[in-house]
Formats: structure tokens, C-alpha cells, sequence
């Protein structure tokens, strides 16, 4: 058979999660990440992080949006999907983080936005005309009132908001790592470690993209990178970088010592077929080599440029290693028999509903969308007065 | 009172919440099914519909009254508790019309070692064979009979 070594249920042959399955773990990390680095100011009063706070939310939406699509396309009825919140069963996990994603969705990333924004939707909404007016006007739900005490009320609602958003995040991350952990049947992936591994290695991957996208906007804007901010970030990112990789080894740690009946098999895994994106993407080059630029930058006086450049490099690599994280989870733990005497190949298709192109393209729409939410809702500091200087 | 005026937006945004809580339970009446939940998690009017359902296997009895020598002769094989239908597939409409519809001929090169082709995965007292080697071509029920597979050692061979 294709790519088969020595034995495999007929059922493991094929694999039925696709590269669109790594995206959406991945999606739905950086959603969390971006989430919590924001409450970061709100909730924390770093106020180092103030300039990307309003990218981070636009950033975390953007990407919720995607989240479900990988799923959809996955799905031989996706009209069937809304099922699952129509008749929930209370021992499907799927269904329960349908609830979660929705509640996130509304209650926590769009009220807190909405809220942070507020004053300048009703501004706009005073000041444009055409299709633009009437979208801000639907966006203020008809109340114009952005009078001293109400915006106070706003800033305290919003602070509220995102106590309760951390939990929320962190929920719906747990909940993907959830997923995956729960499964008895599968020993790649069985274990109560891998909530908290993905919800860390969520955090790792959404600062370090909040940090990227911050940096590119900035230069692409020709605006100056506010280096207290991304600074302030990359030692964030530093941190939460060591806990999860301490994370990851103590869960691989307790695998090797444990050496259970799967152990064998694991291991012969990660020593050929998963060697390259396990061991060298990433292990060696997404989470050390990136953790040893960070630690540079702690340790020694960089210049600026220097800085920056081994910010990007670093934040790179580590959007790189959690993908390829992502990948060796979901993949990896199909490439296997549960009669642990034989392994599959996987081929990641072209011209098919879950190939290639449509992962790339997946993974290039919550850009588009961010584009067009901070088209909308500006989150640079400098946007009422660039927009009162140019009268647009 | 101008607390109030001056959250009335969240009044507005709770209000949204509302009406999407409403709409969800009215979509949900209108196309969750009428019988979903009157057994259990599922829709109840399923199980006569699946009831209503042609059959297409017969099952083991009904062979064995039309056909009773062949079920005596499989009686005492090893293949007594292989079902019929397991090798010659679903003959439910055969059982009822046996006039009109004929089973299909078989070919074992291809039946018998769907279960007995020599797999590390089997159990190792389940009889296999590598059937390249065992039977070098010749077709199974040269030497075996279907209905009664065993040989007395050195018997055809
Ligand atoms: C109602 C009586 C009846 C039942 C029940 C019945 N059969 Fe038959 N079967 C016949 C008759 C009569 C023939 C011969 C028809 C013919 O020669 O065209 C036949 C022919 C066959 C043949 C083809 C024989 C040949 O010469 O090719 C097979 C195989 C067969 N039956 C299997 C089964 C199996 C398996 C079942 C149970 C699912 C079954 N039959 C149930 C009456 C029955
Ligand atoms: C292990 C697989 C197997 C099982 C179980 C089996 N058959 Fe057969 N049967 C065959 C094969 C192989 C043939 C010969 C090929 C052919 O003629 O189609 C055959 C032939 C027949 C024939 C044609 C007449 C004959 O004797 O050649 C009938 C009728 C028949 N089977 C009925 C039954 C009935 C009834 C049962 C259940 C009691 C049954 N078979 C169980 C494999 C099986
Ligand atoms: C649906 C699965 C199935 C098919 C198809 C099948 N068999 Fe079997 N066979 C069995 C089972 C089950 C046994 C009983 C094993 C036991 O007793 O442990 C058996 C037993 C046997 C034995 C007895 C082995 C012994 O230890 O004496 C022989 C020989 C045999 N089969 C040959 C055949 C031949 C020839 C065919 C094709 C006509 C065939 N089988 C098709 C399931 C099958
Ligand atoms: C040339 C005659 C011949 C042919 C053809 C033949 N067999 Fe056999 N087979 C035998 C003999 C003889 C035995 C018993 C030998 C023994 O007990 O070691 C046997 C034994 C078996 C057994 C039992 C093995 C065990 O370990 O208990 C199976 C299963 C079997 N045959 C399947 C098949 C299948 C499937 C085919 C067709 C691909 C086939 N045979 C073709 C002669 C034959």
C-alpha cells in the first residue's frame, strides 16, 4: 500500500486530519496569544505594551473570524454544522467549544472592541458620509452619547470585560488542547498536560505574532517602532517562551520515563519521519534558536537596529516552531498504528478542498480581514490627528 | 437616573444579546426536528424510518431452509460459524424471489483470503495462509470445499 510500513488498521491508512486541522489549533492560539497580551495593559497596566493594545484585539478578531473556517472545510455537510448548537450533547467536546468560541466571539473580543472604539465609531459616524456613515452608524447601535461619564463607565465596563477574558482565553485554547488530550484512543496525543501545553505555546505564538505585525505595520506606515513597547514584549515573550518549553520537555520528559506500551513506537516516530519537523523545526530551530536570540537581548546591550532585527528573526522562528508544533500533533499523532507495528505517510494534497493552496490561502484571510478592521477602526495613536490633518 | 441615561449604550449592546438569544431560539423550534429527543439524543420518528427499510440480508435461517444440504454439510466444518451471507454477500432479495435473482458466482482467489491471506495483526491461532505460496495458483476449492474447508491431513495434497 501507499506509503505504508509494516502494519495498519485499514481505517489509519488515510489520514483524516488534514493540514487544515494544524491550522486550526494554530488560529485559534494566536487568537488566545494576541487576547492576553493586550489584557496585558488593560488588566496588568503594563503600560510599556500601550501601543499595540488595539492592534492585539483587531489582531485576536481577525483571526477568530478564520478559526471555524478550517473546520467547515473540513466537514463533508458543513450546513450540518450548526447542529451542534442547535441539539449540544453534553459529552461532546466539540459542541461545548462551539458555546465557548461563540461567547468569546461576542461577549468578550467584539464587546471589549466595540467598547475601546466607541468614542471614535460615534465621531466617525458624525463625520463621514455615504456607506461608510451608515456602517459606523449601525456600529454605535444608535447611541450617540460619548459624554464624559459614559466613556468612564466604557473604561470600566471594558476593564471587567477583560478580567473576564483572560479565563475565556485561556478556555478556549485549553479546550482545543482539550480536544486532543482527551483522546483515550491515541497516545501521541492522550494527556492532561496538553491543555496547559496549548495554552502556553498559544500565548508564545500571539505575542510574537502581535510583535511581527506591530513591527511590520509600523515600517510599512513609516511610522517609528516604539522600542520601550516591543522591548517590553520580547521579555514577555521570553518568559512565557521558557514556561512552555519547560512545559513541552516535562511532558516529553514524563514520556520517555514512563515508557509505556507506545513508547517504541513514539520514539521510532520522531527519530524518521517526524525527525525533521519535530526535532529540527520545532525544537531546534522554533523554540531554541529563537529562546537564545531572546535571551541575547536580555542579556547584552543590542543597538536598536540590532534589536530589532533579532525581535523579527526571533518573533519569525517562533510563529514557524508553533506551526510546526500545530503540525507535529496533529499530524504525528496519526502517522501511527495503535497496534504500534506500523506507520503511515502523509501528503498534504493540491487540488483538493483541504490541499495546499486553500491552507495557504486560510492562512493569508485573517490578514485580509485585519487590513480591513484597521481600516475601519484605526488602532495607531497617531490616527485622530493624522485624520484631522488630511480631512479624510 | 443620568447613570442610567449614560450606559444606556450597554442597554443597547445587552439588547443585541437578547435579540440574538431570541432569534437562536426560534431558529432552533423551527428546524430542530419534531420527534428529536422523544427516546434520546436523536430524532425518534428515525427509528421507523430505518425500519421501513428493505432489508438486504436474509440472515442465516433463512438460507438454511431452502438450502438445508449445504447448511448440514457446513454444520460440521470449521465453517460453521462463518455466516452465509458473509461470503456470498447480502442476499436478502434472493431469499425472497429466489426464482428471479440468482446469487453471482464467487471467485475464490479472492474470497478466501479476505480472511485467511497470513497477517502479523491476526490472531495466531486463526488459520492463514501466504497464498502464493499455500496454494501456488490452483484455486482454493480445488482442494478445500467452501461450505467444509478442512482436510484430513494428506488428504488432496
Ligand atoms: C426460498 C428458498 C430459498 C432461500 C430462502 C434461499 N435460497 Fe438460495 N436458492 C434457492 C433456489 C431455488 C436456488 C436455485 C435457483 C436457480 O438455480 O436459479 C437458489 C440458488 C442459490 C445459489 C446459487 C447456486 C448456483 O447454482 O449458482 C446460491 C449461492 C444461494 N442460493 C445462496 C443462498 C443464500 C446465501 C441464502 C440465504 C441468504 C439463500 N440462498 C436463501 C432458494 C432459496
Ligand atoms: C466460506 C465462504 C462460504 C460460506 C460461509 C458459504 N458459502 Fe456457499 N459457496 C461458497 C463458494 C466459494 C461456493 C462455490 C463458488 C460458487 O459456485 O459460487 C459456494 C457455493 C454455494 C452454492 C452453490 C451450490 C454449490 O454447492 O456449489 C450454494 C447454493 C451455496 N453456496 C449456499 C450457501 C449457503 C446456504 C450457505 C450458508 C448455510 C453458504 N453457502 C455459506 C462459499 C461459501
Ligand atoms: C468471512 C471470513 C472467511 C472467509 C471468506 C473464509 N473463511 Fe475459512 N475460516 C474462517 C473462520 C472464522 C474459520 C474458523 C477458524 C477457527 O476455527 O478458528 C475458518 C476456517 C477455515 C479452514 C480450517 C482451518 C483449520 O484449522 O482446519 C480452512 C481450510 C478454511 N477456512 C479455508 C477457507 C477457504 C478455502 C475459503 C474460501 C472458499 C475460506 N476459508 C473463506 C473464516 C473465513
Ligand atoms: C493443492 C491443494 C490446496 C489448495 C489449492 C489450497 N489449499 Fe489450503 N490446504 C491444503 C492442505 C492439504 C491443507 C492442510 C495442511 C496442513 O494442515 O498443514 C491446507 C490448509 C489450509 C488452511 C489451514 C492452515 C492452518 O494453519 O491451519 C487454510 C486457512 C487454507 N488451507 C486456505 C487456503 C486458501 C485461502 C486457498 C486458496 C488461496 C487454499 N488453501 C488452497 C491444500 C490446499
Amino acid at each position: 500500500m501507499n506509503g505504508v510500513e509494516g502494519f495498519m488498521y485499514p481505517n489509519e491508512v488515510e489520514l483524516v486530519w488534514s493540514v487544515l486541522i494544524v491550522l486550526y489549533p494554530y488560529i485559534t492560539g494566536l487568537v488566545a496569544g494576541a487576547f492576553i497580551l493586550a489584557s496585558l495593559e488593560r488588566v496588568f497596566r503594563v503600560d510599556a505594551v500601550k501601543p499595540t493594545y488595539r492592534l492585539a484585539l483587531l489582531t485576536a478578531l481577525s483571526f477568530l473570524l478564520v478559526a471555524p473556517l478550517p473546520l467547515q472545510l473540513h466537514l463533508g455537510h458543513p450546513e450540518r454544522s450548526p447542529e451542534m448548537y442547535f441539539t449540544p450533547h453534553s459529552t461532546s467536546a466539540m459542541a461545548m467549544f462551539g458555546y465557548v468560541y461563540l461567547w468569546y466571539l461576542m461577549a468578550v473580543l467584539v464587546f471589549e472592541i466595540w467598547l475601546d472604539y466607541r468614542r471614535e465609531i460615534v465621531l466617525r459616524a458624525r463625520r463621514e458620509r455615504g456607506l461608510l456613515r451608515l456602517i459606523y452608524k449601525i456600529m454605535t447601535l444608535g447611541s450617540d452619547n460619548i459624554s464624559e461619564r459614559s466613556l468612564h463607565i466604557d473604561e470600566r465596563v471594558g476593564w471587567v470585560v477583560t478580567l473576564i477574558g483572560i479565563p475565556s482565553a485561556f478556555l478556549l485554547h485549553g479546550y482545543v488542547g482539550f480536544i486532543f488530550g482527551s483522546i483515550k484512543a491515541n497516545p501521541w496525543w492522550s494527556s492532561p498536560l496538553m491543555p496547559v501545553v496549548f495554552i502556553f505555546s498559544a500565548m508564545v505564538s500571539g505575542i510574537a505574532c502581535v510583535m511581527v505585525i506591530y513591527m511590520a505595520t509600523s515600517k510599512l506606515r513609516g511610522t517609528t517602532i516604539d522600542m520601550r513597547c516591543v522591548d517590553t514584549i520580547a521579555m514577555y515573550l521570553f518568559y512565557t517562551f521558557i514556561i512552555d518549553f519547560s512545559l513541552e520537555m516535562l511532558d516529553l520528559v514524563h514520556r520517555i520515563y514512563e515508557a509505556d506500551e507506545s513508547f517504541r513506537s513514539l520514539n521510532f516516530m520522531v527519530h524518521t519521519k517526524l525527525y525533521f519537523s519535530h526535532i529540527v523545526v520545532q525544537i531546534g530551530l522554533g523554540t531554541l534558536l529563537p529562546l537564545v536570540l531572546l535571551a541575547i537581548t536580555q542579556v547584552a546591550k543590542l543597538s536598536e537596529m540590532a534589536r530589532k532585527r533579532t525581535y523579527a528573526l526571533a518573533g519569525a522562528l517562533t510563529l514557524i516552531g508553533i506551526f510546526a508544533m500545530r503540525w507535529n500533533v496533529v499530524i504525528g499523532g496519526q502517522l501511527f498504528s495503535k497496534s504500534f507495528l506500523g506507520y503511515t505517510t502523509y501528503k498534504v494534497g493540491m487540488v483538493t478542498r483541504e490541499g495546499l493552496p486553500v491552507a495557504i490561502a486560510l492562512t493569508l484571510l485573517p490578514l485580509l480581514f485585519l487590513w480591513v478592521l484597521v481600516k475601519l477602526l484605526p488602532p495607531w495613536d497617531d490616527a485622530s490627528a493624522a485624520h484631522g490633518a488630511t480631512g479624510d | 437616573m443620568s447613570a442610567f441615561r449614560d450606559a444606556g449604550h450597554l442597554l443597547r449592546f445587552a439588547g443585541l444579546f437578547v435579540l440574538a438569544f431570541i432569534i437562536f431560539l426560534v431558529v432552533r423550534k423551527v428546524v430542530v426536528p419534531k420527534s428529536f429527543g422523544e427516546y434520546g439524543h436523536y430524532r425518534g420518528a428515525s427509528i421507523g424510518e430505518i425500519a421501513a427499510h428493505p432489508a438486504h440480508f436474509a440472515g442465516h435461517q433463512a438460507c438454511d431452509a431452502c438450502h438445508t444440504d449445504i447448511a448440514d454439510e457446513k454444520k460440521g466444518g470449521k465453517h460453521a460459524h462463518v455466516n452465509c451471507e458473509a461470503c456470498h454477500g447480502a442476499l436478502g432479495k434472493h431469499a425472497d424471489d429466489p426464482a428471479s435473482v440468482t446469487p453471482a458466482k464467487l471467485d475464490t482467489a479472492v474470497l478466501c483470503v479476505r480472511c485467511h491471506a497470513a497477517s502479523v495483526a491476526k490472531p495466531k491461532n486463526f488459520p492463514q495462509v501466504d497464498a502464493a505460496d499455500h496454494a501456488n495458483g490452483v484455486p482454493c476449492e480445488t482442494c478445500h470445499k467452501p461450505h467444509n474447508p478442512a482436510l484430513e491431513a494428506g488428504g488432496a495434497k
